[in-house]
């Protein structure tokens, strides 16, 4: 491992994205490997173009043209290994293009072996299309036809414990045999159903489903009621995810060929960047990748890794998803200016139809900026119904009693996050920092004391895949170019008044300079402190406000900086947005974290 | 590390507007079928090329648990065959016990087929009678060549226009231009009841009347610049969420620039002008995202003009690429490529991206980003 490590010495990595594919080029300086620079181009999945080594040759000369190193032949073919001043030793790709990897789910009780299976498709990066369940309320009809309808690349079954009943399982197969649901890629191979369900109903399930379909056998997802084993269904997902589906979509099979490592989805490459930075700061952390097509959630709490896919929420492709999901309005009351909604709609509709386009005027971004809070927000709430404890475990109360529980609440606690982390597209390429690190507080709404990180440049999924082949070269990357500390929040949480007094604040920093501040409710305030800086901080909040100890309760701590700093929020949890003025209080709070240029705030206002 | 991004972006290739090129489109049933052509047969465009029994959604019933009985006995229990049909109230499964003292029956449902009879889940399956479909040619041409059992792919000579976005499905009808120039919007008074059946083609901009006019008369398919898409959405009576489009009952309707009040492009709107009157194939299909599909039209025809339009990015953007902005503030603007710096630059937004110089039609000089123009096809 040491030889070949000191061999390599140029590596690229690109994100074949459902939008643009980002290359990122990187090289070892001598003492360390480095990030060089980055190339964008679009997507090339769209006629006469219907081939993404197109759009991904695109990226590179950007590259090229920017760094003069030579990368491509003559022939337009990556050079590997490199020598004599041109090509790379590594070449890794992570992929959600073609809408990336789509699964259907099935399992007998929606929020047990239904919702485990949710969070092994979600787990390996997938999008989960339709989750069916014998309790969904639906019709056998309407679950056959939306078997048959959509038209996933994968599908996963689950139901029943090893041991247990086996005819319910049996059922969810039959739905699957009498759809017989065509693979979304063609027609050209069988679709593939992954089994991860009661052991015992194998054989039935083999007989049910192996004429028509490529099946595959993994271990019970919940081999008892109260285990859940999602991994090993995950590693197979992955697996068919290259065999049956990359395989199929157009270009990829030339791609598969140029990579030093297998593809990964998008989400799979990010997710394990989130997991090692959870580990390395040993602390619980929430993750957003939020893309064109998908955003995707990132949760690391109490050592529990869940990660969410949510479809059709995003920035380019899925914009106006958003829209129609969350409603105008809760989107509109991020826009500090005024718009007609008539406008605003057909600018929102204007961007997904042209989704590789980039706003040029500031109002644009302010948009753009506002609808991505709520695609965060949407999925982040559709995470924490995935990142709750295993259900069922309560057999005593039985199959009835579970139909009508009512679904409790995610384990997720915002006041014992200690880390927000943002990638994508939009959050990297903010202009201003202090823009994503808004974005994020506005999105998650933390509580107590919270650090903010960000991806400087969108590398995150590249690092991923880059781990699997050398683990030096993508944590030291991740470590000084990839991962930008955009500071701290303090957040008191609980309700606030306008005019009382909510917060006082003492920060000492290391060359013994005292910062002393009092706050008043609804307001937000920097205090510059540098990326490697941390000072202490004592918190004296209000009698029913909380900072991490307990309502009323006084804090003491140490805080870091960022590039960013130390941002106070006393805006309450939840934010308290006034039907009338609402405008002029969102220009408030983008004043005082000067998240625009104050000339066209004040234009603005 | 730098406070700043650094970004840099590729062209994005322009859509179609060509005046006469060879049109193949494939037509293929989605499941195996009966081809209705032969190669090198001529067909209108409302010829059935293929045919095909549509199997319904099937239905379970729960047999075994309806009878009392366990699962694997349930064959014993079952009065017809997989693959026998089955009239409405028929009996398809019987349990007597006690000589019929008690007495359990399962009755179809409906007029239908046995599929299945599981002796590990109790269950029958049964479907509805097939809808039968017909595979039209969608334009007239010759057959080039038979996808067996499936359908066939059509060719002709005739002009293309794609659309940006749309809604329904294929159509054909006459072309009727309704407006002087590609500036002009689609009033309501410019269509009656002579359009039934017609394909219109607007200028800048239509609106929620006029589209329910239309569609209340009859009209096939309205071509035009823009549309508020507040307007779609109360035309749809639904919040439009991805852009996958084509199935929408009621008239075709392909948007050539985008949402809000747009003039068509020149060049696309001098092209349809030159085939007022002539019968041409519309599709409002329109998917946004991997595996993109634009709405078309096509006009068959065997006009001669020499044809000076080219695949827009077939070699990149170069000084004096004719370019369309397509983002604000100068969105639908058409201009030529002044220069193309190849440093990061700043723009108004404070990002720091690759940019080209465009001189606009008027003259005026104005810098956007590479990432916000396509390439024109001239």
């Amino acid at each position: 491992m040491q030889s070949e490590t000191k061999r390599v010495e140029y590596i690229l990595a690109t994100d074949v994205g459902s939008t643009t594919t980002k290359a990122r080029f990187f090289k070892w300086n001598g003492k360390r490997y480095q990030y060089v620079a980055s190339g964008e181009a679009p997507t090339t999945v769209e006629k006469p173009y219907e081939d993404v080594t197109l759009g991904l040759k695109n990226s590179i000369k950007e590259i090229e043209d920017l760094t003069g190193y030579r990368i491509l032949d003559e022939r337009g073919r990556i050079i590997v290994p490199s020598n004599s001043g041109k090509g790379v030793d590594i070449y890794v790709s992570t992929s959600s293009a073609g809408g990336g990897l789509q699964m259907i789910v099935l399992g007998v009780i929606k929020i047990i072996t239904a919702e485990s299976a949710q969070r092994a498709a979600l787990g390996a990066g997938a999008i989960v299309m339709d989750t069916i369940s014998l309790d969904d309320g639906r019709t056998d009809y309407d679950r056959i036809e939306t078997l048959q309808t959509l038209r996933p690349d994968i599908i996963l079954l689950s139901g029943g414990t090893d041991g247990g009943t086996i005819s319910h399982v049996l059922s969810l197969a039959e739905y699957i045999k009498s759809a017989d649901p065509k693979p979304r890629l063609g027609t050209g191979y069988r679709l593939p159903i992954l089994y991860c369900g009661n052991k015992d109903a194998r054989e039935h399930i083999r007989n049910i489903l192996a004429e028509k379909f490529d099946l595959y056998f993994v271990s019970n997802i919940r081999p008892k009621i109260d285990v859940e084993n999602t991994e090993e269904a995950r590693v197979a997902i992955h697996s068919l995810f290259m065999e049956h589906v990359m395989s199929h979509a157009p270009g990829y099979p030339k791609l598969m060929e140029m990579t030093s490592a297998p593809i990964m989805p998008t989400p799979a490459g990010e997710g394990k960047m989130m997991q090692l930075l959870a580990k390395q700061y040993n602390v619980n952390l929430l993750g957003v990748g939020l893309g064109g097509a998908t955003t995707n959630i990132y949760s690391v709490y109490d050592g529990k890794f869940v990660r969410t896919v949510s479809a059709n929420l995003g920035m380019s492709y899925s914009i106006s998803n958003v829209m129609a999901s969350v409603g105008v309005d809760k989107i509109m009351r991020w826009i500090p200016f005024e718009l007609d909604e008539r406008e605003f709609r057909n600018i929102v509709a204007n961007k997904m139809i042209r989704p590789t386009t980039i706003p040029q005027t500031l109002e644009e971004l302010a948009i753009e900026h506002a609808i991505a809070r709520e695609a965060i927000r949407a999925g982040f709430t559709h995470h924490k119904t995935l990142a709750r404890e295993l259900k069922g475990v309560h057999r005593a109360l039985g199959l009835e009693a579970l139909y009508q529980r009512v679904e409790e609440e995610t384990y997720i606690k915002m006041i014992n996050v200690d880390l927000i982390v943002g990638t994508g597209g939009l959050l990297s390429h903010a202009p201003r920092r202090v823009q994503s690190m808004a974005i994020l507080i506005d999105a998650f709404l933390p509580e107590g004391i919270t650090r903010i990180f960000q991806d400087s440049v969108f590398m995150m999924p590249h690092l991923g895949v880059l781990s699997t082949v050398h683990e030096q070269a993508a944590i030291e990357i991740f470590e000084h170019d990839c991962v930008l500390k955009l500071g701290t929040v303090i957040a008191p949480k609980g309700e606030v008044h306008d005019g009382e007094k909510v917060l006082e604040l003492v920060l000492t920093k290391k060359d013994g300079e005292i910062i002393r501040r009092t706050y008043e409710a609804d307001n937000l305030d920097i205090i510059p402190l540098a990326e490697d800086e941390e000072a202490s901080v004592e918190l004296k909040p209000s009698r029913n406000l909380d900072v991490g100890c307990g309502p009323g309760k006084r804090v003491e701590t140490k805080i870091y900086g960022g590039v960013v700093g130390i941002v106070i929020d006393t805006r309450g949890r939840p934010i308290n947005f006034p039907l009338e003025a609402g405008r002029k209080k969102i220009i408030k709070w983008f004043s005082q974290l000067r998240m625009y240029p104050e000339d066209i705030l004040n234009k603005w206002r | 590390m730098d406070s700043i991004s650094r970004t840099a972006y590729a062209y994005t290739p322009g859509i179609k507007i060509k005046f006469s090129e060879v049109i193949q489109k494939v037509r293929k049933l989605p499941i195996p079928g009966k081809v209705k052509v032969s190669l090198g047969e001529e067909v209108k465009a409302e010829d059935v090329i293929a045919s095909t029994e549509m199997p319904s959604v099937p239905e379970i019933l729960n047999a075994a648990l309806m009878l009392g009985v366990e699962p694997e006995e349930l064959q014993e229990y079952v009065k017809k065959k997989v693959g026998e049909k089955t009239r409405k109230g028929e009996i398809v499964a019987e349990y007597k016990a006690l000589g019929g003292l008690i007495k359990k029956t399962v009755v179809a449902p409906f007029d239908g087929e046995i599929v299945d009879v599981s002796t590990v889940t109790g269950q029958i399956v049964l479907r509805r009678p097939p809808t039968l479909v017909d595979l039209k040619a969608y334009i007239p041409g010759k057959i080039v060549e038979i996808i067996p059992d499936f359908g066939a792919v059509v060719e002709t000579r005739g002009a293309i226009v794609q659309g940006i976005f749309g809604l329904g499905g294929e159509k054909v009808g006459n072309l009727r231009i309704s407006v002087n120039s590609e500036t002009e919007p689609l009033t309501e008074s410019m269509i009656s009841e002579e359009d039934e059946n017609k394909i219109i083609v607007g200028g800048s901009y239509t609106t929620y009347d006029v589209l329910k006019k239309a569609n209340k008369i009859g009209v096939a398919g309205i071509i035009v610049g823009g549309v508020d898409q507040i307007d779609i959405v109360k035309f749809l009576s639904r919040e439009l969420g991805v852009a996958i489009t084509g199935k929408e009952p009621g008239l075709t309707l392909i948007i050539t620039e985008g949402f809000g009040k747009m003039n068509m492009s020149k060049r696309a709107f001098e092209l349809l002008k030159k085939f007022d009157g002539f019968k041409c194939s519309i599709n409002g299909q329109t998917q946004i995202r991997a595996g993109v599909i634009r709405p078309e039209i096509i006009i068959p025809h065997s006009l001669k003009m020499e044809d000076s339009g080219k695949e827009g990015g077939d070699e990149g953007i170069t000084i004096g690429t004719p370019v369309r902005i397509i983002r604000r503030p100068y969105f639908g603007k058409v201009g030529r490529v002044l220069a193309l710096p190849s440093e990061l630059m700043e723009i108004e937004t404070e990002s720091r991206v690759r940019v080209l110089e465009v001189t606009l039609e008027d003259g005026k000089k104005v810098v956007v980003p590479r990432a916000n123009v396509e390439i024109l096809t001239i």
